[in-house]
């Protein structure tokens, strides 16, 4: 490693990134590009929209390459949360990158995390997805940071996605605490030029010499650490140089939360009141100053209501705060210029009228996918059994919800398919069918299989096998030719587990084998295997692309 | 780096470079249906824009949606530093669209003074398409240019290169560019590609420029 410049040690510093060239990055590759040469050792992540590019990015990085940076997907976001917090331990730089709804999945491990403390700085990226874009639900990873008791930050741009990637391990390695950091689709998925600083080394091994054992006695002492340290948080927060203070002479406040700073300076320029929030907790002593100078503060937040609620704890029920809540702004989707410019007096609207001959163009499921002859196969199957229910999961796949099949009752989060056949089943439901990717299986699925062979529930699992991770863009997926040997060693009777080949001169055969599974009592899997239509294809390029000597 | 990464210069060299129209700031919509290649027209777009030393904003769409669904990316070129990811209600000076109906999806961002450059061929893959002379004399309607792409780019020898067409009737109304920049991005971008390429891409564009 040579030429690596030193980071400014003293509080709230910014990385050095003067002469720095300038690259045009998403706001998720210049959160990797930033993690890189802030010294990372390893990023742990299960992809998500729109968290993915993160890792892809990491993966293809030739500082990365040359480092052996660790970038395998992992199986889950929980494993995920436990390897990099392993990787801290060990005195090293570790980023666990995930989606929102992946918050939930490693919540344990999160929540703790913040109990044992870190030495090696420790980031956890959570990409929210408000209006739902690619996600069922648009909770706000704000809460995750506050209910852990650790700071959060939320970059505006994507200038400051990658400047809080050096920072943020700093704060993390001063603290003794995991950060998170929350960004949005539209910071995530969005391009612009970014300044970049010089790579800096990683950390040496040093493991931690404190005990990490979570005992009742352990814990009570370090639980009381973690709240002690919430000073040292506040006054970071107080002094951060992402929390800035924008006056004018305007008696409305604007409190600003990460990208909604940037609609409202897009609505009015140098003309607000504000204080933009970039790091939490919350920078009280800011908000009162700017509340004493106003007579109502208006919050505009991506997400949910969470610094709206906030600051009117804050500020008592005098204090006029509008937001979210009061209708001043949507109670739901993302923010857009439009929504922000309305609520500050200032919108246009549209210039011409909306057009008369449009339909809706749903996504779907593309043509030649494997995941269209199993629909096809069960709706047939399934058409003679009226009182059926088929449990589906997430992934490419539950667009078979959608016309023309139909064939799903339910989607909820990763692996309840199974567990939710299996509970149907409990109560008399039959026919249960789940279906269940393959990356989903084992992501979550297996442990509900296994539930499933200790009780002997009366279901039907069909492991949609396409060989990847198809919906966020065809990352490897973890169980790839381990399927049948996991479902025999979760106790499936080997009879009971049959692979097919879903195309469509394999009809008669798949329809028997669905037939044959529903009508044993007990839990079948079926696995119809056959690779991704859009990585086949990408695959084939670039064989194309090859010299016959290195195929 | 990965290759989609483009050194920009400085910020001091950011204003005044040469090759570029008159026009301090271009809002772009660029639409079509997952799958029809907007993103490459958007590459070469910034491409120009960044060899011109212009500010540059660019909002995709991954994930879902991307399976055969709606597809739009908001593409901001400014000589000033841009705050919003997103165009504006009426803010929009092009829609560029790889499909007629598309186009119109977005028409509350197109401004007052905007422009749709489109596909004239539908791409149906919806049971409740409208009716197709409806559409098209609504969009006749509209300040809109529009031509059968895909046949043009089949009359350059180039099937695989509507995209390029498109482009190239777009890039007169691209006032912040010039056009023979967005060629010299062309060349750029498919380089690697082989020369064969680059000549093909620049023959659609150009046939996209005389709008035949």
């Amino acid at each position: 490693m040579k030429n690596m410049s030193t980071i400014d040690k003293s509080n709230n510093s910014l990385p050095n990134r003067d002469g720095g060239e300038r690259v045009l990055l998403l706001g998720d590759e210049a959160i990797a590009l930033g993690a890189i040469h802030a010294g990372l050792s390893g990023v742990y992540a299960y992809p998500g929209t729109p968290s993915t590019e993160i890792t892809e990015f990491i993966q293809g990085n030739a500082i990365a390459k040359e480092r052996g940076l660790h970038s395998r997907w992992c199986t889950n976001e929980k494993t995920a949360m436990e390897a990099a917090l392993g990787m801290s331990y060990a005195g090293k730089r570790a980023l666990v990158c995930m989606k929102h709804v992946g918050m939930n999945v490693c919540a344990d491990a999160f929540v703790n995390s913040a109990i044992t403390g870190v030495k090696g700085g420790l980031i956890v990226l959570a990409a929210d997805d408000p209006s739902m874009h690619s996600s069922q639900n648009e909770q706000d990873s704000r809460f995750y940071a506050k209910f852990a008791l650790v700071p959060c930050l939320e970059p505006s741009n994507q200038q400051e996605a990658y400047d809080m990637m050096a920072y943020g391990f700093e704060l993390s390695e001063r603290l003794g605490e995991p950060i998170v950091m929350r960004i949005v689709t539209r910071l995530a998925h969005s391009r612009a030029a970014v300044k970049v600083a010089a790579p800096v080394a990683e950390k040496p091994l040093s493991p931690a010499t404190d005990a990490w054992v979570l005992l009742p006695g352990i814990a009570r002492k370090k639980y009381v650490a973690l709240l002690e340290k919430q000073v040292d948080m506040l006054q970071a927060s107080e002094g951060s140089p992402f929390n800035q203070v924008e006056t004018s002479a305007s008696k409305r406040g604007i409190v600003a939360c990460g990208i909604a700073y940037n609609y409202v300076k897009e609505a009015v320029g140098s003309e607000a009141n504000l204080v933009k929030v970039s790091q939490y907790p919350l920078p009280e002593a800011k908000i009162k100053a700017l509340a004493a100078q106003c007579d109502e503060l208006l919050v505009i937040e991506d997400g949910q209501p969470v610094v709206e609620e906030m600051v009117k704890g804050l500020l008592g029920a005098g204090y006029p705060v509008k937001g979210r809540l009061t209708g001043d702004l949507p109670r739901t989707g993302e923010l857009t210029p439009d929504s922000v410019a309305k609520a500050l007096g200032k919108a246009t609207g549209a210039a011409f009228a909306p057009a008369k001959n449009l339909a809706a163009r749903p996504p779907q499921l593309c043509q030649g996918c494997g995941h269209r002859d199993v629909y096809a196969a069960l709706n047939e199957v399934l058409a003679d059994y009226p009182e059926h229910r088929v449990f589906g999961d997430i992934g490419c796949y539950t667009l078979g919800a959608l016309p023309p099949f139909q064939s799903l009752s339910s989607c909820v989060d990763m692996g309840a398919s199974i567990t939710m056949a299996k509970g149907a089943a409990d109560a008399g439901l039959f026919p249960a069918v789940a279906v269940i990717g393959d990356s989903t299986f084992t992501h979550s699925g297996m442990t509900g299989l296994l539930d499933a062979v200790n009780d002997k529930s009366n279901i039907a699992v069909v492991i949609s096998d396409n060989l990847t991770t198809g919906m966020t863009g065809g990352q490897d997926s973890a169980g790839t030719n381990k399927f049948e040997a996991i479902c025999l060693g979760l106790g499936v009777e080997p009879e009971h587990v049959r692979v097919v080949v879903p195309l469509p001169k394999n009809m008669p055969e798949i329809t028997r084998v669905i037939r044959e599974e529903i009508a044993y009592n007990g839990v079948s899997v079926i696995i119809p295997r056959r690779e991704c239509i859009q990585t086949f294809k990408r695959h084939a390029k670039q064989k194309q692309t090859l010299p016959p000597s290195s195929l | 780096m990965k290759e989609n990464q483009t050194t920009i210069d400085t910020a001091s060299s950011l204003k005044g470079s040469a090759g570029r129209g008159s026009a301090s700031k271009c809002d772009i919509i660029l639409c079509g249906v997952g799958g029809q290649g907007i993103l490459s027209i958007a590459t070469i777009i910034g491409e120009a824009a960044t060899k011109a030393g212009l500010y540059l904003k660019q909002a995709e769409v991954h994930g879902m949606s991307q399976r055969g669904g709606d597809v739009q990316s908001n593409l901001r070129l400014s000589t000033e530093p841009i705050w919003s990811d997103l165009i504006a209600e009426a803010g929009a000076d092009l829609i560029i669209s790889m499909e007629p109906m598309e186009s119109m999806r977005y028409l509350a961002y197109l401004g007052k003074e905007g422009k749709i450059v489109t596909s004239s061929k539908p791409f149906v893959n919806i049971p409740n398409y409208p009716d197709e002379e409806a559409l098209q004399a609504e969009l006749d309607a509209l300040p809109s240019v529009k031509l059968d792409i895909e046949s043009v780019a089949k009359d350059c020898g180039n099937p695989r290169g509507a995209n390029m067409v498109l482009l190239g009737m777009a890039a007169p109304y691209i006032g912040i560019l010039s056009v023979e920049s967005l060629r010299e991005a062309i060349a750029t971008v498919f380089a690697r590609k082989g020369e064969q390429v680059v000549e093909a891409n620049l023959k659609a564009f150009d046939a996209g420029v005389a709008g035949k």
